[in-house]
């Protein structure tokens, strides 16, 4: 049986997801057994691929890079994981919600800042107005809440997926685990 | 009212037969026999307001759905407290409290303590399906011992009401309609400069979220203790 595809993906989060990814630990062996991890911040590649199976997004959806990436995800991907709160609910990058970008971009590179320098107006990608969560934007299959989610959340979800089964999390997962 | 007087009614839950008296509600009958209505605005020591919906039950004969905590008894009443329809509105409830202010759970005081994040999870919310609102909410840290955090607010006035009936000193009140409106300390004053706050705590105790903390409470280290209201309001009702 040929492996399922997976990839994973950093929007605008700490990674704590990802870390709890890995903290699945031992387990991972033989996940690894049965899938090809083919694009995301564990692994060396800069293209999202044709085709994959499943895509674990960690992190809200905060700039115009964000949302051209999840929507590029979105029509590659046959099931798509909001994996954590920034992803589920916009979570701690949201807070700048009730801020103008005008106004975060002032207190972060002028009023907070020794240098005094301007916000940059290239390279780094242009905020959006609001943060949102990914599922504002474009379908999401699975939601998977938590701050991070834990371990064995991600491991039961990866592998009853794997089993051909649809997970349930409504009573093991929650907002700000 | 003597309990000589009292008449006692008959009525079914969820196709159970109950007794109740004539001058109980359907959520302290339904909590009697074991039967589970969820809430949020309720806390037993505290008058019923019937503020957050979330114990809306269906009633044959009727096509309104009611407050069980303020919906009294009557004779021959079938009580449904769990239909899908149920389940259904109290999910967008909750969603829209999570929507209507800041409540990132994360990093909240309350977090792994707070009734309003629990009441998700029991209702099986894994994400909020309307838009985030994000209003600019204030937080009063005037207070030399307790912090108030608009943000956590979901206005169940259960400060309101254990400040008023149980301590006696009705510092907390209520401006503002709609999403506009606000718990204030007496006449929308810092809590800092409230004259009739005596400090007492009672009001952080009771809140469900993470909106009445302690001061010096840090992620997930703010546990409410509840366990003073009944028995204050035991010692009350039994004042000559």
């Amino acid at each position: 049986m040929s492996k399922v595809k997976v990839a994973t993906v950093w929007l605008d989060g700490c990674s704590g997801c990802h870390m709890s990814l890995l903290d699945i630990d031992e387990r991972l062996i033989a996940l690894a057994e049965k899938i090809d991890l083919l694009y995301g911040p564990l692994v060396d590649a800069k293209v999202f691929p044709e085709w994959v199976d499943v895509t674990l997004v960690e992190g809200a959806v905060s700039s115009e890079e964000d949302l051209a990436k999840i929507r590029k995800i979105r029509a590659h991907t046959k099931i798509l994981i909001s994996l954590g709160d920034c992803a589920v609910t916009g979570n701690v990058p949201s807070m700048r919600d009730v801020f103008t970008v005008d106004e975060v971009l002032n207190r972060t590179y002028v009023e907070n800042s020794d240098l005094k320098q301007l916000a940059p107006e290239s390279v780094v990608p242009k905020l959006l107005n609001k943060v949102r969560p990914v599922h504002e934007f474009v379908n999401v299959d699975i939601f998977v809440p938590g701050c991070p989610p834990s371990a064995d959340n991600i491991f039961y979800v990866l592998s009853e997926l794997l089993e051909g089964r649809m997970p349930d999390l409504a009573m093991t997962a929650r907002f700000g685990a | 009212m003597s309990p000589a007087s009292v008449e006692i009614k008959t009525l079914k839950i969820d196709g159970r037969d109950v007794g109740a008296r004539e001058d109980q509600t359907i959520l302290e009958v339904a909590l009697e026999n074991g039967i589970y209505i969820p809430t949020l605005c309720h806390l037993e020591g505290l008058t019923e307001i019937g503020a957050c919906r979330i114990c809306l039950v269906e009633v044959k004969g009727t096509p309104k759905l009611l407050p069980a905590c303020v919906t009294r008894v009557q004779e021959g009443m079938e009580v449904m407290v769990n239909s899908e329809r149920l389940q259904n509105y109290r999910k967008v409830i909750v969603e829209l409290l999570f929507s209507e202010r800041n409540h990132i759970c994360s990093v909240c005081v309350s977090n792994g303590h707070c009734d309003l994040q629990s009441m998700a999870q029991k209702l099986g919310i894994t994400h909020i399906s309307v838009p985030y609102r994000h209003p600019h909410m204030p937080v009063d840290a005037s207070h030399e011992r307790y912090i108030n955090d608009h943000n956590r607010c979901i206005l169940c006035t259960r400060c309101v009401r254990v400040c008023h009936e149980i301590e006696g000193a009705h510092t907390w009140d209520v401006t503002g309609r709609g999403s506009q409106a606000k718990v204030i300390t007496d006449l929308n004053t810092a809590w800092g400069e409230s004259d009739t706050c005596t400090s007492c705590g009672k009001c952080v105790q009771v809140c469900p979220t993470g909106a009445l903390s302690e001061k010096g409470k840090s992620v997930s280290e703010m546990s409410k203790r509840r366990q003073f209201l009944p028995y204050l309001t035991l010692m009350r009702e039994g004042r000559p």
